[in-house]
């Protein structure tokens, strides 16, 4: 492999400092599981490796009545085992628990993967969905972007060079509230997905009506993407497979896939619809209480 | 060249320490450095698990970590399985169950098979293939190496209950 350094500092001023060289020439490690693969073939040519994983901000995984707290460098695994998460913001514990096997998954951050900026990143429709904005922080300062505008091509986002993605914040949800992240793979597991949809329902006190509502999709364009009017179509609508068939159309026409080896465009879009409508079936028995069956993969 | 350092580590109960370029992933260091050669290198890449190893009881994919990463963490290899000189009961269920050939994998599913009982003990059927997924084996097939973590499993339930 490239010959580099590696410095693991143990607070986020002395990581900005090593990150403020000329671009491309410091680069942040997380759980390396994209990074050391892109340095070893040769995509990425970096001379220092920042491990951001000693950084205490970075390691922050909090939940409270303010909302969800997530570190950029916590792991999958200590993500989809974190109870608060798992009762509140389910479909990170969906997009957690698919993300490579478990070997990955106690390495993966959700910070690296969005950062990673993969359009069929697993774990980005379910933060977008769940109305999460990343937290960056760099020698100019700290800014915030919602997580929807944190991916801007494949492999690109809106850090500058030298930039941090510190953590992701969100908000509490409301009560009535349920979200899920599905895929479709041909496999059960260990595949990138074809298409993958992010949800999150909210529903009124007699638990029929949508009160809110927000999709996201995964693999149909260069990055995740928010569908705004699918989501708005359900929303005081009762929560029925018809109200869900409503949207499919709409979340449809702001798909814009391409065809590659691992489906066409026609295949992606008519899977599009079934996702949603699967996804927000399993949202809405969250929201209910109720323990949808879903087995990743299925 | 970027300064080499030394990393202190414990292997398998033991205080190891090694000296390491950072760009040196753990896996090159377990066998070019310390020859514990019993951790394999399949793919390189993450993909087929046959480097796994348990670093802080988690598994990891070692061809994806720095060697410098392991500085301060408790390292667990397929080398610390065996009691002495006698197999555990997932070396000894994979051994008599025909659960390898080439045995390139074996050390990675042994490793991935003792992370997932050490956290549930009784595993279903499917709770394994899944837990399971992230190791490759071009040789068996997968049932024999299902049937062997079942066997274990069920051994180890035995030896717990007397
Ligand atoms: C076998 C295998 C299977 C996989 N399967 C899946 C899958 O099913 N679904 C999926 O979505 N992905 C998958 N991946 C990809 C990968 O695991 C994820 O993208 C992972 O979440 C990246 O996180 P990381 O912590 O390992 O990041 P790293 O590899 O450490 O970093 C990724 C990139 O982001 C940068 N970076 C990291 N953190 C920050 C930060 N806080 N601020 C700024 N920049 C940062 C790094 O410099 C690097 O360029 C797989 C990978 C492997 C090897
Ligand atoms: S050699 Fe590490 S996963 Fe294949
Ligand atoms: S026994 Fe040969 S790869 Fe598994």
């Amino acid at each position: 492999m490239r010959d580099f350094d590696y410095v693991a500092p143990t607070s986020l001023q002395q990581a900005v400092e090593l990150l403020a060289k000329p671009a491309g020439q410091a680069r942040p490690l997380a759980g390396g599981t994209d990074l050391i693969d892109h340095v070893r073939n040769g995509r990425l040519s970096p001379d220092v490796l920042v491990d951001i994983k000693k950084i205490p901000e970075l390691n922050l995984l909090e939940a409270g009545p303010n909302g969800l707290r997530l570190g950029a460098a916590v792991n999958c695994a200590t993500i989809a085992a974190h109870q608060a998460v798992q009762a509140q913001y389910t479909a990170l514990v969906d997009s957690c628990q698919i993300i490579g096997g478990v070997q990955i998954q106690s390495r993966a951050s959700v910070g690296g993967n969005m950062c990673n900026s993969g359009p069929a990143a697993d774990s980005t429709p379910s933060v977008i969905a769940l109305g999460g904005r990343c937290v960056i922080t760099g020698a100019q300062g700290t800014r915030e972007v919602a997580a929807e505008d944190f991916c801007t091509g494949p492999g690109k986002n809106v850090l500058k060079p030298g930039e941090l993605l510190v953590e992701l914040r969100f908000p509490a949800p409301a009560p009535h509230t349920g979200s899920h992240y599905r895929r479709f793979i041909p496999r059960n597991e260990m595949d990138i997905a074809v298409v993958g949809i992010g949800v999150s329902v909210t529903l009124d006190d007699t638990l029929k009506i949508i009160t809110a509502a927000r999709i996201a999709l995964g693999a149909v364009g260069p990055t995740p993407i928010l569908a705004t009017a699918a989501a708005q179509a359900l929303i005081g609508q009762p929560a029925t497979d018809e109200t869900y068939q409503k949207a499919v159309p709409l979340a449809r026409e702001v798909a814009t896939p391409i065809n590659d080896m691992r489906g066409t465009k026609d295949y992606r879009i008519h899977l599009v619809g079934v996702l949603l409508v699967r996804s927000l079936q399993a949202a809405v028995a969250r929201a209910k209480g109720e323990c949808p069956n879903y087995k990743p993969g299925h | 060249m970027a300064k080499k350092r030394i990393v202190s580590t414990t292997i398998n109960g033991d205080a190891v320490e090694f000296l390491c370029e950072p760009r040196q992933t753990l896996l090159e260091i377990l066998r070019d450095v310390l020859e514990m050669t019993g951790t394999k290198e399949g793919c390189g890449n993450g993909n087929c698990g046959s480097c796994t190893v348990l670093m802080n009881g988690k598994p990891v994919t070692s061809c994806l970590v720095l060697g410098v990463e392991a500085e301060g963490v408790e390292l667990r290899t397929i080398e610390g399985v065996a009691r002495g000189s006698e197999l555990d009961e997932v070396q000894q269920a994979f051994l008599e169950g025909a659960a390898l050939q080439c045995g390139i994998c074996t050390p990675g599913f042994i490793m991935q098979t003792e992370a997932l009982l050490a956290c549930n003990p009784t595993p279903t059927e499917e709770e394994i293939r899944f837990h399971l997924a992230g190791n490759l084996c071009r040789c068996t097939g997968y049932d024999k190496i299902v049937r062997a973590v079942q066997c274990a499993a069920e051994r180890r339930a035995g030896a717990c209950h007397k």
